[in-house]
């Protein structure tokens, strides 16, 4: 039974990716990264998600702050943010998220305030749901290496 | 910014770089770092500590463009003068700009975020080239501080093609073979065999200040050649071998320097002339040199300009060299006499283009005009990987395009011009983007002669064409030579247009509007440096327009003509760019009655060059032929682009 289980959290995994996929939240760069998971780096995957979770939330509060900031914005400096969150986003395959930052840095180009705010709402919001799917990801995944290490007792 | 430091000497078994390759990688961004799964650091001052602690403890580094403390090209710059590593640099902004800044930089690549693995599993073909390099010049063991390094450097995207080539062998060891194209014609100390292996010379800033204080001695004096450099320099433990690749490079960050002040002339000139004499057998460098020499003395172009443009060549590949090596040897400009030669028998259009540039050059007294030709060739060498072919076919074409440009501002030969259908084939096909300079130069210089215009006329024509059957396909032409009437430079440019016309036509209505614009505030009648200048930055937004539509047209074209030659397609398209074509000229001329006549001819030019082209389908035209009009549109078109490019960046 548990066996069965472990397989039937791998299949739910599968669907959380199919599905992520299929709204275009993620693209093939996520597929490349768990390719370089492997027995030397089991948790390589959640490890740089971590990493990215953790620099992206840095980043995002300084947009916030750029972007309220009515009297003078600096631009540049978003600009400069929008790059970085550009680079480690597309690097995840949060496909979403990098376009989002795009159109975002865009706006910010055109030293547009409205769409600037309206791209780094969009932005949050995408950022949490991607954040919250991970985390499920992550936790079915952890079950089923959980229930993958379980051995069924030898019967006599 | 947090440091990261993770220790995989070993990443062989990762897959992502071969065994005991050691990287380091640069970047501000932490989950990039973690996905590159080598010695990282976030800091570029880090970095550079780490690199110049032990300058055999890594054999490649990777950095990112943006980073908080030191811009990366700098840091590119740094250690590609101390510590002579390949360089790749990393960017979520694949801005064309940032490219090229790479390239002249002396990054041997340039990869865009996000980094796929494949990529990264390619790397180490450029420590690998290094180190064959070192094989031929016995000065390093470990990384190359062969010759053709800047010739390696250059190439940012086009490094997988360029790899391929690469022995794929995966040592660290040194190669014994010395198969590598790029081993002979970059090697400048091939008359040494890899014999010894001698210590890494490591270039600090003090060996380099007595570098430069020596290179600056005798530059004044005699040429600054590595024996002599050595000589003054009076340091122990360098070879002249290690000074002469460190010459190279250093010529190549003074050409960038002067480049991007506008050019010191003085500087590139003895940068150039110094450059002439070492015997660099494949470097581009050399090849353009000589061809400026040559270049200098039958138009007495300025060699300023000229030594700007070929100062941005030896950064090129291979090809580049040799296309400008062939430029060189087209220099002596054929008279129109000899253009008569079947010059468009499957002549490759950069081969044109360069040739045509050739003749430009000599023909045509224009500073700007040269340079733009220039780097345009070197340029169109670059994009297209169509290698040079029959030079020779190619130089009548070339040369009879300027003096079709230098006929056009007669308005008499407008009319007879326009009758014969071949040239504007020719025109079409041989247009150079280069026009802008050529055109206003051309206006300038009222002497030409009808002659010229007529030979050129002769001149060009399409081997396949009948010269009959397209005299009837030129119905919209009629309307060119009205306007063309009005308008006594606008027919020189019309010629020269074409093949940017005919590329841009289907899919780009708007830029050729802005594209007149340019050319009218270009001002042909005035300076024609001044032109370039104001034309110069339309041009480049325009030029990735068109380059895009124009290979799309040309992909459309060449996809159409392979299948059976089905000259059906082809001529729907050309319809479809006549008709676009036909549409846009009418306005033009009548608006610009008072305006430079580039961008009317430009139209004209598409017009006429769609309507050869769709004639020619209609025809029984064959296959290969099609396609070496597609190609020469198509290398017309790419040079079209890169000379923007250079008359853009030069300004």
């Amino acid at each position: 039974m548990l066996g069965l289980g472990a397989d039937r959290l791998r299949a739910d995994m599968n669907r959380l990716l199919a599905f992520l996929f299929h709204q275009g939240v993620l693209d093939e760069q996520f597929l490349q990264l768990q390719q370089l998971q492997d027995e030397s780096s089991p948790n390589f995957v959640s490890e740089v998600v971590n990493i990215y979770f953790h620099e992206s939330e840095k980043l995002l509060r300084n947009l916030r702050g750029l972007v309220l900031e009515r009297e003078f914005s600096d631009y540049k400096r978003m600009g400069i943010h929008l790059n970085q969150l550009i680079g480690s986003s597309s690097s995840i395959g949060a496909k979403r998220l990098t376009n989002i930052c795009v159109a975002f840095r865009a706006a910010s180009d055109q030293n547009n305030p409205t769409a600037c705010l309206r791209a780094l709402e969009l932005l949050e919001h995408d950022y949490c749901y991607l954040k919250n799917k991970l985390h499920e990801f992550f936790q079915i995944e952890q079950q089923r290496v959980m229930a993958a290490g379980v051995r069924y007792p030898i019967q006599n | 910014m947090t440091m990261v430091e993770v220790r995989r000497n070993l990443g062989g078994e990762n897959g992502n770089f071969p065994l005991g390759m050691r990287v380091l990688a640069v970047d501000d961004d932490p989950t990039c770092l973690k996905l590159l799964d080598v010695t990282t650091t976030s800091q570029a001052k880090t970095a550079l500590k780490m690199l110049r602690e032990n300058k055999n403890r890594f054999d490649l580094v990777i950095s990112d463009v943006h980073m908080p403390d030191m811009d990366g090209f700098k840091l590119l710059e740094l250690v590609g003068l101390e510590m002579d590593l390949p360089v790749i640099m990393l960017s979520a902004n694949s801005d064309t700009k940032l490219v090229m800044k790479g390239i002249t930089h002396g990054a041997c690549d340039y990869l865009v975020k996000p980094v796929r693995v494949e990529e990264l599993r390619n790397i180490w073909q450029h420590v690998l080239r290094r180190k064959k390099f070192d094989l031929i010049s016995p000065t390093t063991d470990e990384t190359c501080q062969g010759n053709g390094q800047s010739g390696k450097e250059s190439e940012p995207t086009d490094n997988e093609d360029k790899n391929g080539k690469v022995n794929r062998k995966r040592k660290e060891e040194e190669e014994e073979e010395e198969e590598e194209e790029e081993d002979e014609e970059n090697g400048e100390e091939i008359e040494d065999p890899a014999t010894q292996k001698k210590p890494r010379v490591v270039w600090s800033i003090e060996l380099h200040g007595k570098f430069v204080a020596a290179v600056n001695q005798l530059v004044l004096k005699v040429k600054a050649v590595p024996k002599r450099i050595l000589d003054l320099m009076n340091v122990e433990g360098i070879s002249r071998e290690n000074v002469a690749s460190h010459l190279q490079k250093y010529r190549l960050y003074l050409k960038r320097i002067s480049s991007m002040e506008s050019l010191q002339e003085s500087m590139a000139f003895q940068t150039l002339s110094a450059r002439g004499t070492l015997p660099i057998s494949g470097l581009s460098s050399y090849q353009t040199s000589g061809m400026l020499g040559r270049l200098n003395s039958p138009s007495g172009i300025g060699l300023r300009n000229l030594s700007s443009s070929v100062l941005i060549q030896p950064s090129h590949t291979q090809d580049l060299s040799n296309s400008i090596a062939n430029i060189g040897k087209l220099q002596p400009v054929v008279s129109p006499a000899n253009q008569n030669a079947s010059l468009f028998h499957g002549i490759p259009a950069q081969l044109e283009l360069n040739q045509l540039q050739q003749s430009k050059r000599t023909s045509d007294l224009f500073d700007s005009g040269c340079d733009p030709t220039i780097f345009t060739s070197a340029n169109s060498l670059v994009d297209n990987t169509v290698p040079v072919g029959s030079l020779s076919s190619s130089l009548p074409s070339a040369s009879s395009n300027p003096l079709f440009l230098q006929e056009n501002p007669q308005q008499t030969l407008s009319g007879g011009v326009f009758g014969n259908q071949n040239s504007f084939k020719v025109t079409s096909l041989n247009s150079e983007p280069f026009n802008t300079g050529i055109s206003g130069s051309n206006f300038l210089s009222n002497g030409r002669c009808n002659e010229n215009w007529q030979s050129t006329i002769q001149v060009s024509k399409f081997p396949s064409n009948n010269p009959s059957s397209l005299s009837g396909t030129f119905s919209h032409d009629r309307l060119l030579p009205n306007g063309m009437r009005t308008n006594n430079s606008s027919s020189g440019l019309r010629i020269q247009s074409s093949p940017l016309v005919f590329s841009s036509t289907s899919t780009i209505s708007a830029p050729l509007g802005d594209l007149r614009e340019i050319r009218c505030q270009a001002g042909f009648v005035g300076d024609v440096q001044s032109v370039n200048q104001a034309t110069n930055e339309k041009w480049g937004e325009h030029k990735t327009d068109y380059t895009q539509n124009s290979n799309h047209i040309f992909n459309t074209l060449n996809s159409m003509v392979p299948p059976n030659g089905d000259v059906g397609q082809l001529s729907q398209i050309l319809d479809q760019h006549n008709g676009v074509c036909n549409g846009k000229i009418d306005p033009s001329l009548v608006s610009q009655s008072n305006r430079s006549p580039s961008p009317l001819v430009q139209l004209s030019e598409i017009e006429k060059s769609a309507t050869e082209l769709k004639t020619r389908s209609n025809e029984d035209y064959q296959s290969g032929q099609m396609k070496s009009q597609g190609d020469l549109v198509h290398n017309s078109y790419d040079s079209l682009d890169d000379l923007m490019n250079e008359m853009i960046s030069r300004v």
